[in-house]
């Protein structure tokens, strides 16, 4: 969390004197990892419980109803229990500092890429100034245990698995990365905050998507590569359930497994977020103008509310709002992976590669030219 | 630095890249090291267990990387020792095992062993047990081809037609619940005839059965046959020519997918099908290649998907035209079958269906032999696959559409 000043006073509050600066950090950092678990956790398990439902209702079925009551909303809980009570499984010949190694580090990979993630314009774990460079070479670590769990398996459909992820994560990173330089010309800035800032106007509605044609193809290039990018559908080949019984997941059972899968919904989420920030207002849209407009009529303030003001310093009303905008897209950003999961039938390797280096490279260095070009006339 | 490749070794059990490291000196005092970059095809059992073989069946397949070397299909795993039984139990006895064969198709096994066992009778079959038994095998053979398609869908990673076809397959048990109380195994059709008539009002939920399931079926083909992406991955995919298609002996939609025209129903006309086929009441539908070469595995799919609106369509013109009447010939209960033998073959979903019974005159069969569509079909998968991707395999394996079951016996 940023707000170790937060965490000083606080303990200074208590004995003045008594607290040395290691103590301030050392309990901002445990808050902060603390924090961030849960909320990975929960996040992964009502993203898992939504994708049931979500798959549920577009299969013509309701997907969990019994357990929790409503909706079967505990189910991911019950889930969660159930793995972690399973037997602890390691193939005989596997490799088994890598076995074990990999779901930690594509779990702690993902955690790491979600410190950079602004909840709220006051309210964020790390304020980094190349926010979103973090993030992409954070998540792409995910890669590296993806291989070695396909590796360390010694199974030849985990092999399979992994030699596809490796193959597939070259096509889809230099898209990615490219696609958001685009809206990143236009912001003029990595970090995320002030991306979001910079989208303020327009009653809540200066989107980079609206700012600059370029952007909406721009925006279409982002979300194709990240769905490769989180290995969903269509772009799930290292898991292809029905080509390589799991892929890379093949050997894994109980709690490890599910590291992989609270990983690719982290991953969505991350993903998603990052999209609603460089391309759909971050934290703008009309509710947080009107929220910054209450406060500011408020307070008789007459400059604008500086996002990264810090928690404290705004109404709460304001804060709510903008983190719960942005959760909004973010899910909705989910909730479209989701949709596009369950419709599509899943393409061959030699077509991500295809695609990822015959159209989607090119195009994305386009836009961005364009991008470029638009800019630069403009201004 | 020199890289030898000494070529592909056919090892089954090396895989990977094996270095050993050669150094010599040059004359610039340079030191150059020579690799033996050894690569082997990698061996690998697609099954028994594993999601898109459709049952236990193995395939032992040698990729380089993901590109398929050699492909062997190894069956026997669900072997139940049918053809056998058929020599120990009484004519009417045996039906029941009919059914587990083909289990997505029952009626039309019912029928294929009735017909055969039938034809050394010589008994006349009642009109009406006749149009209940088109009714039933075409009824039947939308469940089958249902299966086909949800299941290929599932294969190539599409989740949600599997459900959709599901939803009107449960309709189809339904109805075959209600007229012989079982879903899956029916032994509806009987030596002579069918088991009983049909409840009240059966025949009108058929109609509407058939009502829905037209409009049901645009739903499929704009979800999944006409899908950009699933078009991509089926077609020039798994190509039979028509002549490989002729030299293995397919059968079904396998054939007719390579634009032979080959229907049982119509060109050994048995039961009402001859009739059908006069009235124009069915097509034969063929592949025409529409997306890719002729044969490949799109041109099979869209044979099965079209087949269950003919099927409809023979169904309508049935149930247009059935009238009141005994349902079973006036046979003995405990069957004695004059001696000779009988060899019928009908037009299962998934190709011939053959039945050879020979009799000694007795209670029991002397020989019942089985000649099963999938088990034929299966044969071109050794053809077909060396040359595809991993994820290819998948797709044509689904694209015979077999039943292990039946494979096996």
């Amino acid at each position: 969390m940023q707000h170790g000043n937060l965490v000083h006073e606080l303990l200074s509050g208590v004995a003045p004197e008594a607290v040395p600066e290691w103590a301030t950090i050392l309990v901002t950092a445990v808050i902060g990892v603390s924090v961030l678990v849960g909320l990975v956790s929960v996040l992964a398990m009502f993203s898992v419980w939504l994708e049931r439902k979500v798959s549920g209702h577009i299969q013509c079925r309701y997907g969990p109803m019994y357990v929790g009551g409503w909706h079967g909303w505990a189910q991911s809980l019950a889930d969660g229990v159930k793995l972690l009570m399973k037997e602890d499984m390691i193939p005989l010949g596997a490799d088994r500092v890598l076995f074990v190694l990999a779901p930690a580090l594509v779990l702690g990979s993902i955690f790491g890429a979600m410190a950079a993630m602004p909840l709220a314009p006051g309210f964020y774990f790390a304020d980094i100034n190349l926010g979103v460079f973090f993030i992409l070479g954070m998540s792409a670590l995910t890669t590296i245990g993806v291989i070695m769990s396909g590796w360390a398996s010694n199974s030849k459909w985990s092999l399979y698995g992994a030699m596809r992820e490796a193959a597939q994560v070259v096509a889809y990173e230099i898209p990615l990365g490219i696609s958001l330089l685009a809206p990143l010309m236009v912001a003029g800035t990595f970090n995320l905050l002030e991306a979001s800032e910079a989208q303020s106007g327009w009653f809540g509605m200066k989107w980079f998507v609206f700012q600059n044609p370029f952007l909406i193809p721009a925006a279409v290039l982002f979300f194709v590569a990240a769905l490769a990018e989180t290995k969903r559908a269509p772009f799930d080949l290292p898991e292809a359930e029905s080509e390589l019984v799991a892929g890379f997941m093949t050997e894994y059972s109980g709690i490890r497994w599910s590291f992989f899968f609270m990983e690719e919904y982290a991953a969505m989420f991350l993903m998603s977020i990052v999209g609603a920030v460089f391309f759909f207002g971050g934290f703008e849209s009309p509710f947080t103008s009107l929220a910054e407009w209450a406060f500011v009529a408020e307070s008789g303030a007459d400059g604008v509310v500086t996002e990264a003001a810090g928690i404290f310093e705004l109404p709460l009303l304001y804060h709510v709002t903008a983190g719960t905008v942005l959760a909004a897209k973010a899910l909705f950003g989910v909730f479209l992976m989701m949709w596009v999961r369950w419709t599509l039938p899943r393409v061959r390797i030699d077509q991500v590669m295809t695609m990822g280096y015959k159209y989607l490279t090119p195009l994305a260095l386009v836009v961005v030219l364009a991008t470029g070009f638009w800019e630069l006339i403009l201004s | 630095m020199m890289i030898e490749s000494q070529g592909k070794t056919t090892e089954p059990q090396a895989a990977g890249v094996v270095l050993s490291e050669k150094a010599r000196t040059l004359p610039s005092g340079e030191r150059e090291f020579m690799m033996d970059v050894r690569t082997a095809d990698l061996e690998v059992n697609m099954g028994p267990q594993h999601p898109a073989t459709h049952g236990v069946m193995r395939i032992l397949i040698r990729t380089d990387g993901e590109l398929i070397t050699g492909a062997q299909p190894h069956l026997g795993y669900l072997h139940r020792c049918a053809e056998k039984i058929g020599e120990n139990v009484e004519w009417l006895q045996y039906l029941p095992y009919t059914d587990r064969y083909d289990y997505l198709a029952a009626m039309n096994n019912n029928l294929g062993y009735s017909m055969a066992v039938e034809a050394m009778l010589g008994e006349e079959i009642p009109r009406r047990a006749q149009m209940l038994r088109t009714i039933c095998a075409e009824l039947n053979r939308i469940g089958s081809h249902l299966i086909a398609f949800g299941t290929y869908g599932l294969d190539l990673g599409a989740i949600t037609p599997f459900l959709y076809a599901f939803r009107e397959r449960e309709w189809m048990m339904a109805l075959f619940e209600k007229i012989c109380g079982a879903r899956l195994t029916y032994s509806y059709l009987r030596i002579g005839g069918v088991f009983n008539d049909t409840p009240p009002g059966w025949l009108g939920e058929v109609e509407h059965f058939c009502d829905v399931f037209e409009e049901k079926h645009k739903e499929y083909v704009d979800l999944l046959m006409m899908n950009h992406i699933f078009v991509k991955r089926t077609a020039d995919i798994g190509v039979i020519p028509a002549e490989m298609a002729l030299d293995f002996g397919l059968t079904g939609p396998m054939i007719r997918g390579s634009g032979i025209d080959f229907d049982l129903r119509r060109d050994t006309p048995y039961m009402l099908y001859g009739e059908l086929a006069d009235a124009g009441a069915f097509d034969v539908i063929l592949g025409s290649g529409a997306k890719g070469a002729l044969g490949d595995c799109w041109d099979r799919f869209y044979v099965r998907v079209m087949e269950m609106i003919e099927s409809v369509k023979i169904i309508r013109w049935c149930l247009g035209s059935i009238e009141p009447g005994p349902v079973i010939a006036p046979l003995p209960k405990v069957l004695k079958v004059p001696a000779g033998e009988a060899y019928v073959g009908i037009e299962n979903p998934r190709g011939e269906l053959g039945h050879f019974v020979v009799s000694d005159g007795g209670k029991v069969a002397r020989r019942v032999r089985v000649r099963g569509p999938s088990f034929c079909n299966l044969a071109v998968l050794e053809a077909i696959m060396p040359g595809t991707l991993l994820a290819d395999a998948v797709a044509i394996v689904g694209s015979t559409d077999v039943v292990i079951g039946e494979t096996d016996r």
